[in-house]
């Protein structure tokens, strides 16, 4: 990406991206807590996934289970977006050209998509399946998608680790 | 001792097939990630709501009670996953103080963890902001330690 590569090597000058790159262990302690929020952010949506498919808390309503879960969701998604982002601003220029980094970051896009369309049109009609363990077909839809989606993310982001040069796998 | 463990372990046919192909590596570290992420994150649920964070119409050990087998059927799958990455490269490991470390922790978080799940209901509001405390400290511990083992290799 040629267009970007200024402003991927600007960002991977700036002082904190420096520190990050060369400091002893700030590297490995920023990806704990990039592990540690992505591990509840991926658990937690596979949970309402689950519900979404009516594999799992089929006595919960969706709604309740939903309203439980997602702000927490949201939190240790900030979280992991913002220790990511430390990560890739000190190596920018090599995690854009990583093919698994782009693939991770295309299927977020997707996931975050797959989310809207069901927050935003599936939900409306939440109270005809609510309290039911039986989901309709849009629903389900909504739920697969997530649940394949995020294992994709997961698994993009554990191969980041093998094909980027000079980080620990 | 252990590094004779170590070596043996390193040329039995089934180490030797898991570190030639490259793919099996971070195929079982993903499993075992997202066993880890079903763990972590009916833990902190837990954790968050016994601390009383989180605020649910369901008494805490029926909460409790909700997400628990979310952290007990990932374990095998984690013991599992776990043993054939450490066939693959013991040293790696079984020498590396981390892993020591992320074990001790694990032990004590099924500790707390088999703590909560008999005692809940029966628990002071103090005691239950503590044992949710410890459990959310322990569960931090083992992700930390664990993704210490690729920095601290003997």
């Amino acid at each position: 990406m040629p267009s970007l590569h200024p402003i991927l090597q600007f960002l991977q000058d700036t002082s904190f991206a420096t520190a990050i790159r060369e400091g002893d262990s700030l590297f490995p302690w920023i990806e704990c807590v990039h592990v540690l929020a992505i591990t509840f952010v991926v658990g937690s949506i596979i949970a309402v996934d689950l519900r979404l498919l009516g594999l799992a808390s089929r006595d919960r309503r969706f709604s309740r289970l939903n309203a439980e879960i997602v702000p927490l969701t949201w939190s240790a998604f900030a979280v992991a977006l913002t220790s990511g982002f430390l990560l890739f601003s000190a190596k920018a220029v090599q995690y854009a050209a990583n093919l698994s980094f782009e693939l991770k970051m295309a299927l977020l896009l997707l996931a975050g998509l797959n989310m809207a369309v069901f927050q935003l049109l599936t939900i409306r009609g939440v109270r005809a399946w609510d309290s039911g363990p039986a989901t309709p077909l849009s629903a389900k839809l909504a739920g697969g998608l997530s649940l394949s989606l995020w294992i994709g993310v997961v698994i993009c982001g554990r191969i980041i680790g093998f094909t980027m040069t000079d980080i620990s796998s | 001792m252990l590094d004779v463990f170590c070596h043996w372990l390193q040329a039995t046919p089934l180490s030797l097939l898991i570190s030639t192909h490259f793919w099996i590596i971070p195929a079982l570290q993903t499993v075992h990630i997202l066993a880890i992420a079903s763990v972590i994150s009916s833990a902190f649920m837990i954790d968050l709501r016994l601390i009383g964070l989180v605020r649910g119409e369901q008494p805490a050990d029926e909460f409790a009670a909700r997400f628990l087998p979310f952290i007990w059927w990932p374990l095998p799958i984690l013991a599992l996953t776990g043993a054939l990455l450490i066939s693959a490269e013991p040293a790696r490991s079984l020498e590396n103080p981390s892993f020591g470390i992320k074990m001790a922790l694990l032990l004590g978080a099924i500790t707390v963890t088999l703590l909560y799940q008999h005692r809940a209901a029966h628990l002071g509001r103090a005691l239950r902001v503590g044992i949710g405390c410890m459990s959310l400290l322990l569960w931090t511990g083992i992700v930390l330690a664990g993704r210490w083992i690729a920095y601290t290799q003997p």
